[in-house]
């Protein structure tokens, strides 16, 4: 075969085979694909068939809540940290000695009996029978004085406590007395107060760990016991029933009262997008989301079953913090242009939206309790606030703003207070960052063009904002112990000081009133509105109850 | 080979530790404060202080570079700073998610893109090419949460055959496993079947017009043979290299795919150490993946041996 006849030979060829290829490839390759495409399908329809019952039929057993909380909890410690995920995990497992009720009265809890000398300087506290830690160790004076010394170290009011307390002292096992120094009128609201920091009570080898390092071990006395093998930080947490705890025979009244368990675990699961807790919601694979986003409400009030609940009626507060140690804010006719430059509105409709979850309210100690005033309340004013801007002499250098863009719910805050100061004739530095880069950043002290800063937003539970001495936002120490911002001012602290030494709640009022006047004419801080941030709960969900921190006794799974 | 194998394990340690100088650096210089996170909202400067230097974070970042590598030589890769848990137990903890939808998207990518891609190159420049292609540029272009969404409201809310989210071990059972992994296998492995699929197609075309093809088909060597014994293993090199690069971007985070479908694996790991500043467990999940993708290169690199006898090390 010569060159010419072979290149033909092979080109017939070739062509003879790329059409028997073709109807190869087109059966062979084109099978391969469809066959997979197939064996796919094919292989989700059997699994699905012939698989356990769907996630949205399932029954687990033992009788379990699945929670989506408002975080991952990942610090154990619910003296450490303020973290509203600590204290929530704290009420658990641990019990207080003394709980506050719907009517804001301080009830006794793992506390019989109680009782004040005349002279209101001593206190002597019985605790209940039966009471015993999660190791089987029963409660004793020594663990609930080795408890409050930690505590005391730690919150604003268990310090201030700490600082008038002369004495701490075991009578007995189950009887211990405290000893003030002078009459000190917030003794019982410090030991009930329902929010970070709470006064938990842990075992005393477990509480002696130092008041700045996290505690090694998570026993507590409380309904529910930790699962340690099955905690995930960040993830999942785990509670068991307990099945040795002794509920009050009082009816649960917030924190306070019988804390009867009706589940044998509870599951904190961690999910970080909103939507899909929500789809896992709706698709029963969780029964529980304590903060779904108010843009979600709609979505869940929909679905069939899914009941939204008011459970936490005090609410949370928004907070415009300026800061006392950089120019313009260490002016005070500068703040005070600033706190008639905002609307509290504007924020609120950025913030939330849905009228229904908004309260307007100016009062600094929260709107419906016993120190509520709108005493000193400044009315939005522009032509006020140019004057002020003038008289004190603004030189129009950028005012930086702290924004973390990955909170959504305070987001929304920096925009709108960046556009009220802008009104008025500031410049505004609207910096974007996370969270955590904000945290670190508003501990700094240094002036704005070494890192540091003049304004930030942030939110607190309301249950922490009651009076002058737990509102932080109040705190008027400055450098020394204030808060982010470093407020300083000697009148407000004196009064302070007299609220708590105060013994008449009348008097307490009043004190409480005169703070507020002089914090907002001194621009201690802006309230940026009052929201109710709800619950949503599946339909096998029954008992929630109401409380300024989000509890699961009482709560039956049907 | 041997001294090759030798080689290259050797050259692990100066990348890894070339990696673990700059985490370490960059870290310290990023903006935020681990203490300040810890102390909490109402926490004073004293406190923040008292728990920094606790820390160690008051030192010097040579002493604590020091003291982090010298820890690290022992098999130490310390605890989290915010959960106090030992580092090695956290990655543990995640790494079984991550490597279970790292096999099976995979797996499931390159059964369906390989065929698809020789597919496309058989028929190429037919409307069989195009649909192929077609669908690899959706498959790129679709972003990942919005598969994922569209999936979940599909397979999870509307036909209920499918969890929502979550994981669950395979020692808890091979459906409840498998439940919780097929919408995420398939909305992360599009991606990946586009991507092999056009490397696949550009591979194989290229092979069918070698000359050694056409000398396979003039000895009279089947259709059949000549794809898979000539042709496919000839182009085999990209398309490894390009899953082997998968299996590294799969296993060191996916972070939307895990978000969207609540899966703990080590991309939320990292992401949620990133954003509380949890330095050691950056740094050790950092290191991880360091050593992941120096050991994945090594496996691609190896692996051509089976596929081209030409090459040698």
């Amino acid at each position: 075969m010569n060159t010419t006849a072979c290149i033909l030979h092979t080109l017939r060829h070739e062509s003879r085979d790329a059409a028997m290829g073709k109807r190869f490839m087109h059966n062979a390759i084109g099978g391969t694909v469809i066959g997979t495409g197939l064996l796919a399908t094919l292989g989700l329809a059997v699994l699905a068939s012939v698989g356990a019952p769907g996630p949205a039929m399932a029954q687990a057993k033992p009788v379990t809540i699945r929670a989506v909380m408002h975080s991952g909890l990942r610090i154990t410690d619910p003296i450490i940290t303020t973290a509203y995920i600590a204290r929530n995990h704290g009420y658990m497992i641990y019990d207080t000695l003394f709980a506050t009720d719907a009517s804001f009265k301080v009830q006794p809890q793992m506390v019989k009996e109680y009782s004040v000398s005349d002279d209101t300087l001593i206190y002597t506290f019985t605790l209940r029978d039966g009471l015993k830690f999660h190791d089987g160790a029963p409660v004793t004076s020594a663990d609930c004085i080795a408890s409050l010394r930690r505590w005391g170290k730690r919150d604003s009011m268990g310090q201030k406590l700490m600082e008038y307390t002369a004495s701490l002292d075991a009578v007995d096992d189950r009887t211990f007395t405290l000893k003030l120094k002078q009459p000190y009128g917030l003794v019982l609201t410090s030991l009930g107060k329902p929010s970070s920091n709470v006064p938990f009570i842990m075992p005393k080898r477990i509480a002696e760990t130092p008041a700045d390092k996290n505690v090694p071990e998570e026993i507590g006395s409380g309904p529910f016991r930790f699962v340690k093998g099955e905690f995930q930080p960040g993830l999942k947490v785990v509670y068991e029933k307990n099945p040795d705890y002794v509920p009050r025979s009082e009816a649960s009244s917030w924190t306070s009262g019988a804390k009867v368990v009706k589940v044998d675990r509870v599951e904190w699961l961690n999910i970080p997008d909103y939507q899909t807790a929500v789809n896992a919601l709706i698709n029963g694979e969780i029964d529980y989301i304590e903060q779904p986003p108010h843009d979600f409400l709609p979505i869940l009030k929909a679905a069939p079953g899914i009941q939204i609940i008011n459970y936490n009626t005090l609410g949370v507060s928004g907070m415009l913090r300026m800061n006392w140690l950089n120019p313009p804010f260490d002016n005070e006719k500068i703040r005070q242009a600033a706190l008639l430059a905002v609307n509290q509105q504007d924020y609120l409709d950025a913030q939330i939206g849905d009228p229904d979850y908004m309260v307007p309210c100016l009062a600094m100690f929260v709107c419906n309790t016993p120190n509520a005033t709108d005493a000193g309340a400044p009315k939005t004013d522009l032509a006020r606030a140019k004057q002020l801007l003038k008289e004190g002499g603004y030189d129009g250098k950028p005012i930086v703003v702290m924004q973390p863009t990955d909170l959504a719910i305070v987001a929304p805050l920096g925009p709108v207070t960046a556009q009220a100061l802008r009104k008025i004739g500031m410049n505004v530095d609207l910096q974007s960052m996370d969270w955590q880069t904000l945290v670190g950043r508003r501990a700094k002290q240094d002036p704005v063009d070494q890192g540091g800063w003049n304004i930030f937003h942030t939110t607190w539970v309301n249950a922490d904002m009651l009076n002058p001495v737990s509102n932080v936002g109040i705190n008027a120490r400055g450098k020394k112990g204030g808060f982010f911002g470093w407020a300083e001012d000697a009148e407000i602290e004196t009064m302070r000081n007299a609220y708590a030494l105060e013994t008449d709640p009348g008097k307490q009022v009043a004190i409480a009133k005169a703070v507020q006047e002089r914090a907002y004419a001194v621009g201690m801080y802006y309230p940026t509105g009052q929201f109710i941030s709800p619950l949503a709960a599946g339909p096998k969900l029954k008992g929630i109850l109401e409380a300024p921190a989000p509890v699961f006794w009482n709560i039956e799974k049907k | 080979m041997g001294r090759f194998l030798a080689g290259r394990l050797a050259a692990t340690l100066p990348v890894m530790g070339v990696v673990a100088v700059i985490v370490f650096l960059l870290l310290r210089l990023a903006p935020g404060d681990p203490a300040a996170i810890l102390a909490g909202d109402a926490a004073s400067p004293e406190q923040i202080a008292a728990i920094r230097a606790r820390l160690g974070l008051d030192q010097p970042i040579l002493t604590q570079f020091l003291s982090w590598l010298g820890r690290l030589l022992q098999g130490d890769l310390g605890s989290s700073i915010i959960s106090n848990q030992p580092v090695a137990k956290l990655i543990l903890e995640r790494i079984e998610p991550t490597l279970a939808l790292a096999t099976t998207t995979i797996v499931f990518a390159v059964l369906v893109a390989v065929p698809l891609g020789v597919l496309a190159a058989w028929w190429h420049g037919t409307w069989v090419d195009r649909a192929v292609m077609a669908v690899s540029v959706l498959g790129f272009s679709v972003p990942v949460f919005v598969l994922g969404y569209l999936l979940i409201f599909g397979f999870a809310m509307q036909l209920r055959l499918l969890p929502v989210q979550g994981y669950v071990s395979i020692t808890e059972g091979l459906w409840p496993f498998l439940s919780r992994l097929i919408l995420p296998t398939l909305t992360l492995s599009v991606i990946y079947i586009a991507l092999i699929a056009r490397t696949t197609r550009s591979s194989v075309l290229e092979v069918l017009g070698e000359d050694y093809i056409r000398t396979a088909r003039a000895k009279g060597i089947g259709e059949t043979q000549v794809l898979w014994r000539h042709a496919l293993r000839n182009a085999a090199v990209p398309v490894i290299s390009v899953i082997g690069l998968g299996i590294a971007l799969l296993i060191s985070g996916v972070v939307v795919t895990e978000s969207v479908f609540n899966l703990p694996g080590l991309g939320r790991l990292t992401v949620d150490s990133v954003l509380a500043r949890d330095y050691p467990v950056i740094q050790g999940v950092i290191l991880l993946f360091s050593a992941l993708y120096v050991v994945i290169n090594l496996a691609i690199d190896l692996s051509y041996l089976l596929f081209d006898p030409r090459i040698r090390y």
